[in-house]
């Protein structure tokens, strides 16, 4: 499909792109810190991804292959019509293989599939400042960073296992960025968090209502934050998925009728789907020669 | 040896609330004990008898003149002393024992009585041992050693106060009125008290105003005579 | 001089105003270890305003704050950068305010109250944070079952004592305090001048201790200091004040209370 020679390449006129990039650039170069940027109106409202969206618009080239996934899904909505709006803006090819696409935007979730040297993952993000629920003061949580005043973000998580008996924090744990900045991972489950922690790819996230862009360069070390006595752990499911049999994966609760039978699947149907034509089964797959009938 | 040495001390109160009105109660004060003395101080009353017990303590602040008291082997003056000396000096060297008890809520009796002596720096085993015995003594009844004497009578009040003056066997020890309204047994326990304070070699200031106890533990009597009021 | 024959606080020539008002007026104090300086004065005296400017959370005009820190020597604090202030404030020092939620975090548990100060030292054992809160609720004299329980269900009496074991569970070598007597019943007043008095000499802290109520400074005062119009009228040993005092203003204080 080509551009819509209506617009300019990726929506957004060439000088707020420079100026996005000197974001993202200043972002890279210190890792897990908020960058301020001047966060344009979107032809979509705010939380449905417009931080993400001007990331991409900023870093998209003709070249690029795009993937745009939503709750690990390229099928939803907000998926679909992010998608659907860069292909307009740009003509660019687009994916829903990780493993082929060069600039993937997300909500909340990491893809399975490991990503690679050279992609890049933009992270949607709706609060970038980890320390918002303690402190509402701007000018606060600026020192509190600027002096690595962190030792409250322990108080939450000892909220938690005092409460429950273990950290129940499980989307957008919080995390510090080689050794120095408290970051949000945006609404990921805690399961993907591991994943940040010297991944090869650019990663970079985006606020459009905060107006805040921040990084994580390939390789940059991420620890999630936990007590000596109750480590960081990520979640279990009491089986595998149903359809591609994977124990490795983010599974999905869905509930198949009103007596409580229920399945687990993979949220992230590219990885699913792979598993499944690399011959994978799961409890619930159909019988192998009636899907080779298909 | 001399313990208290006050010198040529001056001392007048301005009442700014009464238009700047001056008293003067004491001029040109002279006293000096010796360890092992107990000088009863005599005179009609407004002669100035406790404002000279309570300068000597370091609580009012006179005009003029000095109070050198012997303190870790020295004479110092409590007059110049800065706050922290005199604190030093209360805690270790100077008692002062009036008949009224400053209660501490919720504090009990044996520990208000054993204070003194835990500050000097005994242990506490020791102190409330020693407590003990005074309270003993001065015949409080055991079981109220555990509360706090915020609600005791008036006499019970005042003898755990003698209790608490003489717990810490301060070298310097300054008594004003220790006996007033005790029955004549307690007071007689009080004397004792007194005698075998300076038997120890205390130097003792008193203020007594029945004529058994001044005889009884006096071995000296400093006259004080009425100042004029000069308003 | 040994180390403890120094002050631990040595303030010089605060000053102060806000617009024409002079809140603080060359003032000048020392606090040595393990004693309590009661500041005494009406409401406009500025002596709650010299607390705020002693605790950083105020600038001065001039003048200088020398604290002997445990680790960094004598610092100057009006002058230090602000990461050093904020991380010797953090290590040495407390801050009692007179409302205790000024001072708690109301929402979180009891537990977490106490366990803040040791979290943003670097504590990051569990068990151990639990343990040493519940010590310090016994010590200030809340049921240990408490312990999950937010403050905004405690009593005003709770609170303050619950503030009092935040503020000290760090062993800070510094405590300012606030009146923190002053929104509590008498009877509930006694029971916390008495833990205070208790805990103060326990820890060997040194407090500055700001109170209208003269009672309660004669009570936890080691030494005063009167103000009076953003100036120290006069200073002393608490008895010497309170019972021979010089100034007019301090007459008049005196005088207007009943039995101090």
């Amino acid at each position: 499909m080509t551009a819509d020679d209506n617009y300019n390449f990726g929506f957004l006129d060439e000088q707020t792109k420079r100026m996005l990039r000197r974001a993202i650039l200043k972002a890279v170069a210190i890792p897990g810190y908020q960058v301020p940027f001047g966060s344009r109106e979107m032809p979509l409202p705010y939380g449905w991804g417009t931080g993400g969206m001007q990331v991409t618009a900023a870093v998209i080239g003709a070249d690029d292959v795009l993937k745009v996934i939503d709750q690990g899904a390229d099928d939803t909505t907000n998926a679909v019509s992010i998608r659907r709006f860069f292909t307009r803006m740009t003509g660019v090819a687009t994916t829903e293989k990780t493993r082929q696409a060069t600039l993937i935007q997300t909500r909340h979730r990491v893809p399975e599939t490991p990503l690679q040297a050279g992609q890049i993952l933009v992270y949607q993000v709706p609060i970038p400042e980890p320390l918002r629920w303690l402190e509402p003061r701007e000018t606060e949580t600026r020192i509190m960073h600027a002096l690595s005043e962190y030792g409250v973000m322990h108080v939450k998580l000892y909220e938690d296992i005092a409460r429950h008996g273990h950290i129940s924090t499980a989307y957008d744990y919080p995390v510090l960025v080689n050794g120095r900045y408290l970051m949000r991972c945006s609404p990921i489950p805690k399961f993907d968090t591991p994943k940040l922690h010297m991944n090869p790819a650019l990663q970079l996230f985006g606020a459009g209502r905060e107006k805040r862009i921040y990084a994580l360069p390939p390789h940059t070390d991420v620890k999630p934050l936990d007590f000596a006595d109750h480590p960081f752990e990520i979640e279990h499911w009491p089986e595998p998925c149903a359809l591609c049999g994977a124990t490795d994966s983010f599974l999905d609760e869905v509930i198949l009728d009103d007596k409580g039978d229920r399945m687990f699947v993979c949220s992230d149907t590219d990885y699913c789907g792979e598993r499944r034509e690399a011959g994978h089964r799961g409890r619930m797959s159909p019988p192998e020669n009636l899907e080779a009938a298909e | 040896m001399r313990m208290i040495d006050v010198q040529a001390l001056h001392k007048t109160f301005t009442l700014h609330l009464r238009g700047g009105a001056v008293l003067p109660v004491l001029r040109n004060m002279d006293l000096a004990v010796q360890a092992g003395e107990c000088v009863v101080l005599q005179g009609p009353s407004g002669a100035g008898k406790s404002t000279l017990l309570r300068a000597v303590y370091g609580n009012y602040r006179p005009q003029s003149g000095r109070v050198l008291l012997r303190h870790d082997g020295g004479m110092v003056d409590i007059v110049t002393a800065n706050p922290r000396q005199v604190i030093d000096i209360r805690r270790r060297s100077l008692g002062y024992v009036t008949q009224f008890l400053r209660v501490i809520p919720r504090v009990p009796t044996l520990d208000i009585v054993a204070e003194p002596l835990l500050a000097r720096g005994a242990a506490l085993p020791r102190a409330r041992e020693r407590a003990a015995e005074l309270l003993e003594r001065l015949r409080i009844p055991r079981k109220l050693w555990d509360l706090p004497p915020a609600t005791f009578s008036g006499g019970e009040q005042q003898r755990i106060n003698i209790a608490r003056g003489f717990c810490a066997e301060f070298p310097i020890l300054l008594l004003d009125e220790p006996t007033a309204s005790l029955d004549q047994d307690n007071r007689r326990i009080v004397i004792g008290l007194i005698d075998e304070a300076r038997k120890r070699g205390s130097a003792i200031v008193a203020i007594v105003h029945d004529a058994e106890t001044r005889t009884a533990i006096a071995t000296r009597l400093a006259p004080m005579p009425a100042l004029e009021a000069a308003a | 001089m040994s180390a403890l024959e120094m002050p631990l606080l040595n303030v010089e020539g605060i000053n102060k105003s806000f617009g024409r008002q002079q809140a603080c007026r060359e003032v000048s104090l020392e606090l040595w270890p393990g004693e309590v300086l009661g500041i005494v004065g009406e409401s406009g005296s500025g002596k709650s305003t010299l607390l705020k400017i002693l605790a950083g959370r105020l600038p001065a005009d001039s003048g200088f704050i020398h604290y002997r820190s445990t680790e960094e020597g004598i610092v100057e604090l009006l002058g230090a950068n602000e990461a050093q202030r904020r991380r010797l404030m953090r290590r040495e020092w407390g801050f009692v305010q007179q409302h205790a939620r000024d001072g708690l975090r109301m929402g979180f548990s009891a537990g977490a109250n106490i366990g803040e100060p040791m979290m943003a030292l670097g504590q990051r054992d569990y068990g151990h944070l639990r343990n040493i809160a519940k010590d310090w609720l016994r010590a200030v004299e809340i049921p240990e079952e408490r312990l999950d329980d937010a403050p905004r269900t405690f009593s005003g009496g709770m609170q303050q004592r619950l503030q009092i074991a935040r503020n000290l569970v760090t062993h800070p070598r510094i405590v300012l305090m606030d009146e923190p007597t002053g929104g509590l019943d008498v009877s509930v007043q006694a029971r916390l001048l008495d833990l205070l008095r208790r805990l103060v000499h326990e820890h060997n802290v040194a407090v500055i201790l700001v109170t209208h109520d003269l009672g309660v400074a004669r009570l936890l005062a080691d030494r005063l200091m009167v103000m009076r119009r953003g100036q120290v009228v006069e200073a002393g040993l608490t008895d010497q004040l309170l019972d021979d005092p010089q100034h007019a203003y301090t007459q008049l204080l005196v005088s207007s209370v009943l039995g101090v």
